[in-house]
C-alpha cells in the first residue's frame, strides 16, 4: 500500500531524513515514534508530496508520488501537525471547499455530513473556525483529511494539544478508521503510539532505528523496569542490603527526602523481578517501606534500550561515529 | 483550479478587504469624473483613467499582498499542495480570484461612459482601449504582486515589493532618458516600457503588440511563482 526506499531529505549539510526504508501493508495501522526533530514530519511530507526527496522512492498504491503526484494525492487524506485550516471559513464552507479541492465524486451532503458525525463536529457546522475551541479545530482539520476516503490517512501527531478525554476520543476513532484505511500516525508519546497502532517504526536523528509489531517491542521494554523505594532507615546499611540481592545490578540513592527517610533506585539486571526480595529483606530487617513503585521507562530510555545496538550498527556500516 | 478560484474570491468579501478597494477606487473614480467630465464640460474619460492609474498602482498591492504569504504564515498552503491540483492550478486560480475583484472596482467605468454618452456621443474606440489598457496593466501589477507574494511570508513585504517593482516599472522611460548615450540599453528599454505601450492604450490605439507584450509578461510572472512553489519543495 504504502512503500518507500531508501529515502533521503537533505538540507544543505543537514541530513533531515537518512535512508529511510519501509512498507506499510493495507489496513495496517503504522506509528512512528520519534523525539521531536526526528525527521517524523519530513517523511510524511514527502509522502504526501508537500516535500520532494533529495533520494529515493516514495510510492502510495504503487503510484509514485514524485512521478505522478496528482494521482497520488487522490490516494491521500493528510493531516499535518497544524491543520490547514481556513480561520475565516466556516467549519461547512470549509469543507465544501476542501470537497472540490480534492475533486471528490462523492455524493456532497450526505459524505460531508457522515464526517461531520464521525468527528462529532455536527454541532459546530456553521460557526466560523477562527471561534472553535483546539479540539474542534483538531477534528475539522481531521474531517477534511477523510474527504473522498482516501485509502490512506497520514495524521502527524493528531492528539496533541488535546484535553485527556478528547484525546481517548481520537485515539479510539482512529483505530476505528483503520478498519477501512490504511493509516500512518506520528507521535512523540510512547503510551498514545502503544494503544493505537499494529506496528511501530521509530526513528531517531533521521534514522531507521526498529521496526517491528507493537506487542513485540513492547514486551521488550516493558521488560527492564526500574524500581523507586522509600526506606526510613540508616542509609549506608540500606544501600549494602539492596546491593546484596540477586538480580540487582545497581542501587543509586536520591538522598533524603523526608527527615529519616531515604529514596533508592533500584535498577534489576534483564528480565529480573525483584520486588519481592526487596520487600521481604527491608521487612527482616524491621526498617519500614514507607514508598516503592516501578518507573515506566522514558522514551528516550525506550530509545536507548531499543536502539543503541542498531543506530551502531547502522553508524558502523556508514564508518561514523 | 475552480476551488482555489472561488475560495479565494469569497475570501476578498469575507474580510472587509474586497469591499475597501472597491469603495477606494470607486470614490476617487467618482470624483475624478466629476471633476473632469461633470465641472469640466468634457466627454472625454481618458483623463479620468490617467488618474485613477497611480490609485490602481497603491491599491492592487494590497489585494495581491495576502494570496501567497498568508497560506504560508497559516500554513494552509499543506492542503492546497498536497490536493490533486496542480500547481499551476492553485496560481490561476488566485490570480483570476483578484482579477475578478479588480475588474468588478471598474464597472464603475461604464456607468460614466453611459451618463456621458446622454449628452453626446463619446469616443468608443477611445473608452474601449482605456478599458483593454486599464485591464491589461492591472493584471500585470496582479501577477507581480503573486510573485513576490510568493516568496515572503509577510504580508507588508509582499505590498511594499509589489509597489516597489511596478512603479520602477513604469519609471524606466526616465531610467532610459538617464542611459540616452547607451543605444541598445535604450531601444531594450523602449521595448519593455510599460508606459509607452500604456499610453498608445488610452489615446484608443488598441495593437496587436501591446496586448501580446502585457500577456505574455503576466504569463511569464505566473510562470515565475509555480517555479517558485515548485521550488520551494526542494528546499
Amino acid at each position: 500500500m504504502i512503500e518507500v526506499q531508501n529515502l533521503t531529505k537533505r538540507y544543505g549539510n543537514h541530513v533531515a531524513v537518512d535512508n529511510i526504508s519501509f512498507k506499510v501493508n493495507e489496513g495496517e495501522i503504522l506509528g512512528f515514534l520519534g523525539p521531536n526533530g526526528a525527521g517524523k514530519t519530513t517523511t510524511m511530507n514527502i509522502l504526501t508530496g508537500y516535500l520532494s526527496a533529495s533520494s529515493g522512492i516514495a510510492k502510495i498504491n504503487d503510484i509514485d508520488v514524485l512521478e505522478q503526484p496528482s494521482l497520488a494525492k487522490m490516494n491521500i487524506g493528510y493531516m499535518p501537525e497544524q491543520p490547514p485550516l481556513y480561520l475565516d471559513m466556516t467549519v461547512r464552507e470549509y469543507l465544501d471547499f476542501m470537497y472540490d479541492l480534492k475533486k471528490c465524486k462523492l455524493p456532497r451532503r450526505e459524505h460531508i455530513a457522515e464526517i461531520c458525525k464521525l468527528v462529532k463536529i455536527e454541532n459546530v457546522y456553521g460557526r466560523l473556525i477562527k471561534n472553535l475551541s483546539k479540539g474542534y479545530r483538531q477534528r475539522v482539520g481531521l474531517a477534511q483529511a477523510l474527504i473522498g476516503k482516501p485509502p490512506v490517512l497520514i495524521l502527524d501527531e493528531p492528539t496533541v494539544g488535546l484535553d485527556p478525554k478528547q484525546i481517548l476520543e481520537i485515539r479510539a476513532l482512529i483505530k476505528s478508521l483503520g478498519k477501512q484505511h490504511t493509516v500512518i500516525l506520528s507521535s512523540h508519546i510512547l503510551q498514545e503510539i502503544e494503544a493505537v497502532c499494529d506496528r511501530i517504526i521509530i526513528i531517531n536523528k533521521g534514522v531507521l532505528v526498529a521496526d517491528g509489531k507493537t506487542s513485540e517491542l513492547a514486551v521488550k521494554h516493558s521488560a527492564d523496569r526500574r524500581l523507586i523505594v522509600r526506606v526510613a532507615g540508616g542509609h549506608d546499611e540500606v544501600i549494602n542490603l539492596l546491593k546484596r540481592i540477586p538480580g540487582v545490578d545497581k542501587v543509586t540513592s536520591h538522598g533524603e527526602k523526608e527527615p529519616g527517610v531515604y529514596e533508592f533506585a533500584i535498577e534489576p539486571s534483564h528480565g529480573c523481578d525483584v520486588r519481592r526480595d526487596v520487600s521481604t529483606r527491608i521487612a527482616a530487617r524491621n526498617w519500614p517501606i514507607m514508598e516503592m513503585k516501578s518507573m515506566e521507562m522514558t522514551l528516550e530510555e525506550v530509545f536507548i534500550a531499543l536502539t543503541r545496538e542498531r543506530l551502531d550498527t547502522v553508524r558502523a556500516k556508514k564508518g561514523v561515529h | 483550479m475552480s476551488a482555489v478560484f472561488k475560495r479565494e474570491f469569497r475570501a476578498f468579501f469575507t474580510s472587509p478587504l474586497g469591499y475597501v478597494v472597491l469603495a477606494a477606487l470607486g470614490f476617487f473614480a467618482g470624483l475624478f469624473f466629476y471633476l473632469i467630465n461633470i465641472v469640466g464640460f468634457s466627454s472625454d474619460l481618458s483623463y479620468v483613467f490617467s488618474n485613477m492609474f497611480a490609485f490602481i498602482l497603491i491599491v492592487l498591492p494590497l489585494v495581491t499582498m495576502r494570496l501567497f504569504s498568508e497560506e504560508k504564515r497559516q500554513k494552509t498552503d499543506q492542503a492546497l499542495l498536497t490536493s490533486p491540483v496542480s500547481l499551476t492550478g492553485i496560481v490561476l486560480g488566485k490570480y483570476f480570484a483578484a482579477l475578478l475583484v479588480y475588474a468588478l472596482s471598474l464597472l464603475e467605468m461604464i456607468v460614466f461612459a453611459m451618463i456621458v454618452a446622454f449628452q453626446v456621443t463619446p469616443d468608443w474606440t477611445v473608452f474601449l482601449g482605456n478599458c483593454i489598457g486599464i485591464l491589461l496593466i492591472g493584471g500585470f501589477i496582479i501577477s507581480i504582486g503573486l510573485l513576490i507574494s510568493s516568496l515572503t511570508e509577510s504580508q507588508l513585504i509582499a505590498a511594499i515589493g509589489t509597489l516597489g517593482i511596478s512603479f520602477m516599472l513604469l519609471l524606466m522611460d526616465s531610467v532610459a532618458y538617464q542611459f540616452s548615450r547607451i543605444k541598445v540599453l535604450t531601444t531594450v528599454i523602449n521595448f519593455l516600457s510599460v508606459s509607452q505601450r500604456y499610453s498608445s492604450f488610452t489615446s484608443g490605439v488598441i495593437a496587436y503588440d501591446d496586448i501580446i507584450y502585457f500577456v505574455s509578461m503576466q504569463a511569464l510572472m505566473l510562470f515565475l511563482t509555480v517555479r517558485v512553489l515548485d521550488r520551494k519543495r526542494w528546499g
